[in-house]
Formats: C-alpha cells, sequence, structure tokens
C-alpha cells in the first residue's frame, strides 16, 4: 500500500537554513547537509528545500547546496524558490535535486512545464500553488505571495495537470505562519480535480492537522516547517500519530 | 572491479551516480559513461533510466553501437546488468508511453499505463510503498519482505514469463517492481532514493 508522506520543508538563504531546526545539539545550525541528513535519518519521507535568497549574485549558492545535500541524503529531494527556466531546472536536476518545484515561472509562463515535463519527466516537475481566498474562490499568487495574478486556483491546477506537473504543493496563503491548520477545502477541492498527487502546505500548528490534511484535505503527502523545526514534534512522533489514525505511514 | 553507469543523456542520474559512490567507497570504480568501449570492458553495467520509454529507447539509440554493445553485455557475456525505472521497463519487447516502441526485448513483455480506476488511484504512483518478494533474489539479499521503497512513475512492466519476476507492489493491482533473470536484475522503484534499505540493495548489486 502506498504511504502517505512527511515532508520536513527547510528555507535556504544564500547557502544557508535561515528555517530549520533549532533545538537539536547542531554543529552548525546553518549547514543545510547536517539538517536534512538529520530529519532523512530520522524518518522524513522526503526533504523539501525552498531557496528563498533574494539577490541574483548568490543565487548559485543553491546548487552548492543541493550537490553536497545529494550526496549525503539518500531519500528523495525537492527544491523549489526561484526556479524560472527549463535550464534553472536542469541545473538543479544534475546537481542531484530529485524533483524542482516551479511557481511564479508557472504562472507567467505555463510553457516552462510542458517543456520542462516533456524534457526531464513529469516525475520531476512539482507546480507550486500559492492561493488565498477571496470569496468563495480561490486566487493564485506570485512572487512569494506578494503578487495577486487574479487567475482562479481549481482552474490553474487543472490546466498545470494538463501540461505536465506530476505533482502540486498547494499553501494556503491565508493559513500560512498561523499553525492553526492546513485550508482543508482548498486541498480537497483541488485534489479532487485532479488525478495527480497533492502535497498540502500552510498552517501545520499540531498533529491533528497532518491527519486532516491527509484524511480530509485528501493530500498525498503533508509539508510542514516549524513544528519540527522548533521540536514541538518529531517526523518519528508524527508518524506514530498518523498510524494510530489509521493512516498508513512508512515506519 | 568497476561498476559502470550508462550515461546516455536521459534524465536525471546524479542521485544513482551518488548513492553508488557511497556504497562503493572509494573501493571500487564507478564509472558514468556513453563510451560503447568503456561499457564493453565494464564488469557490471547500470542502465537508469527517467522520462518517458519513449524518450529513454530514443536516447539509447542515439548513441552509435550502444544497443548492440549491451545486447552483447547481456545475452552473450552474460555479466550482470541492474536497470532502474525505465531502464528496467526497456527490458520489455514493447512500450506504449507516447507512442509504440519496441524496447531491448531481453525479458518478454510490455510497458503499459497503469489503471487509475478511473481516478481513484493517482498517477504517477509517487511515493513509498512495501515490495512483496515473491523469489529469492540476489539482490534481496538481506532485505525483508515489505520493505519500503520509493516509487514515481506511471508505467508498469507486464513480463510474460512470470518466473522473472522478484517482487510486486500493491497500487492499483499488484504489479511487478523488481525482476530477475540470470543476469538481468531490474527495479522500478528507486533504490538510489530508498534510503539505508535501497543502498543495501545496491551494495548486494556491487557485491554480486
Amino acid at each position: 500500500m502506498l504511504k502517505n508522506r512527511i515532508i520536513p520543508c527547510l528555507d535556504v538563504k544564500n547557502g544557508r537554513v535561515v528555517k530549520g531546526i533549532n533545538f537539536v545539539d547542531l554543529k552548525d545550525a546553518g549547514d543545510p547537509v547536517e539538517q536534512a541528513k538529520i530529519y532523512s535519518d530520522g524518518g522524513a519521507d522526503e526533504i523539501c528545500f525552498l531557496d528563498i535568497t533574494a539577490s541574483n549574485e548568490n543565487r548559485d549558492t543553491i546548487y552548492e547546496v543541493v550537490e553536497n545535500t545529494s550526496k549525503k541524503c539518500f531519500v528523495p529531494l525537492t527544491v523549489g524558490g526561484g526556479v524560472r527556466s527549463v535550464d534553472d531546472i536542469n541545473k538543479l536536476l544534475n546537481c542531484g535535486a530529485d524533483k524542482v518545484s516551479i511557481n511564479t515561472a508557472a504562472v507567467e509562463n505555463s510553457k516552462v512545464v510542458v517543456d520542462s515535463s516533456k524534457k526531464f519527466g513529469s516525475q520531476c516537475i512539482v507546480v507550486a500553488i500559492d492561493a488565498k481566498k477571496k470569496g468563495d474562490k480561490w486566487e493564485v499568487f506570485t512572487h512569494g505571495g506578494r503578487n495577486n495574478s487574479g487567475i482562479d486556483a481549481l482552474e490553474y491546477a487543472k490546466k498545470m495537470e494538463d501540461s505536465g506537473a506530476g505533482e502540486l504543493l498547494v499553501t494556503s496563503m491565508d493559513r500560512d505562519g498561523t499553525q492553526v491548520g492546513y485550508d482543508i477545502e482548498l486541498m480537497s477541492r483541488i485534489s479532487s480535480k485532479v488525478n495527480i498527487p497533492l502535497i498540502a502546505s500552510g498552517g501545520v500548528g499540531n498533529l491533528d492537522h497532518l491527519v486532516e490534511g491527509i484524511k480530509s484535505g485528501k493530500a498525498s503527502a503533508v509539508l510542514a516547517a516549524s513544528i519540527f523545526h522548533y521540536g514541538k514534534y518529531s517526523v518519528k512522533e508524527a508518524k506514530q500519530y498518523l498510524e494510530s489514525k489509521g493512516i498508513p505511514v512508512r515506519t | 572491479m568497476n561498476v559502470t553507469i550508462v550515461d546516455y543523456k536521459s534524465g536525471n542520474i546524479s542521485s544513482v551516480i551518488n548513492s553508488f559512490k557511497e556504497v562503493a567507497d572509494n573501493k571500487i570504480i564507478i564509472e558514468v559513461t556513453s563510451d560503447v568501449g568503456k561499457i564493453k570492458s565494464a564488469d557490471k553495467v547500470v542502465l537508469p533510466g527517467q522520462g518517458s520509454f519513449k524518450s529513454c529507447v530514443d536516447a539509447l539509440q542515439s548513441i552509435n553501437g550502444l544497443v548492440d554493445c549491451l545486447n552483447d553485455f547481456v545475452m552473450n557475456k552474460k555479466k550482470p546488468l541492474l536497470g532502474i525505472c525505465v531502464g528496467l521497463q526497456m527490458f520489455a519487447d514493447v512500450g506504449y508511453e507516447e507512442s509504440e516502441t519496441k524496447g531491448l526485448g531481453w525479458i518478454s513483455g510490455k510497458v503499459t499505463k497503469i489503471d487509475n480506476q478511473n481516478g481513484k488511484y493517482k498517477l504517477p504512483h509517487i511515493g513509498w510503498n512495501q515490495i512483496n518478494i515473491v523469489k529469492g533474489s540476489k539482490i534481496f539479499k538481506d532485505i525483508k519482505d515489505k520493505s519500503h521503497m520509493y516509487f514515481v512513475h506511471s508505467y508498469e512492466f507486464v513480463p510474460t514469463d512470470k518466473n522473472s519476476i522478484s517482487a510486486t507492489t500493491d497500487y492499483s493491482s499488484k504489479h511487478v517492481c523488481a525482476v530477475e533473470k540470470e543476469n538481468i536484475f531490474g527495479t522500478q522503484f528507486h533504490p538510489e532514493k530508498s534510503d539505508k534499505t535501497g543502498l543495501k540493495i545496491i551494495d548486494n548489486f556491487i557485491n554480486l
């Protein structure tokens, strides 16, 4: 039976982890490789790096991070943030990323998704959707949530599936950072609309939220950051809890 | 001893290279090449594969003499070869991804899309699933039945010779996820991304 995945997400800036584990006795809390290794050894099903490097001159730092991590972590590694072109995707994959997530570039030009999924296969193309509720709809935001594209998130999700995305990483902008739980309605509406797996993101504050994301949100995988980074729960505890609620996990 | 990973410019093989190098620990040479001469003299060959069946077969054929070299390596020299993901799928006679495409024909059978049962099963089949070991395979030494492996694919290999099946996994149906036929080994899952259990399979292959 296919297991639901738990994916810790680490924010990386200029090649250093800025939002990551800060509870264990780390030799170097800013070292992405060390943090990723702790998670993969702890049972994380996948690791996600979100590159939030702002300046262009430091953009190349992520390649080195990915290269070093992939030599030490033997679970899937997804990398996103600032991915603009097929060439960017190619470089990340060559450095050892297993999947690349595309956000703004996919909204601006879906051809990036079409071309990259044809070239590298759908299995490594994740489209990240940042959505915010407006009335009874959700709109897609770009540029790290700063710009409203006005595009309907459900229609956009379907379009991305048709363009060749292998997975969707859906973040509720309303919930992100609030710790009140995923936007379950958003997740389940998108998941029901598409036939590709959905990764739920944004808003996790406790383990019941993970359960809801999978059971009610129909997510194949759940992504979380702070609940793991700050030692509130370990990945292992999360898995035990999910299992106790009848959700299949890899143990 | 050297293990040669065939780099035929099809998809991303960095993870495969990294995992083999990790396991080899500098004690065994891991070559990464598309040079037919080097592949000929390899002791063992790894055939990765990402993207579609057709794109992988096309990429193999675009390298002059590569398919003949692999045929000779496997069928005449009978040396060990491990196919991963589409690398395994290409063992088949024919694949139906994109368009009907002839495979290498080492293990007779076909590669068809996983039945999603009208949307009940999402595709690709992405994530960790358990393997049911159906016959003792040399690459499964010390691997427990029901071990978790990482999968990412939408197509499955359906061999006509059921004796070649070494493991299956449950997704939509019990589909084939590992084969062994004499010197030919293949995994639909990605041992290079399957944590310690996956690395053990790589270790088993290296030490055959």
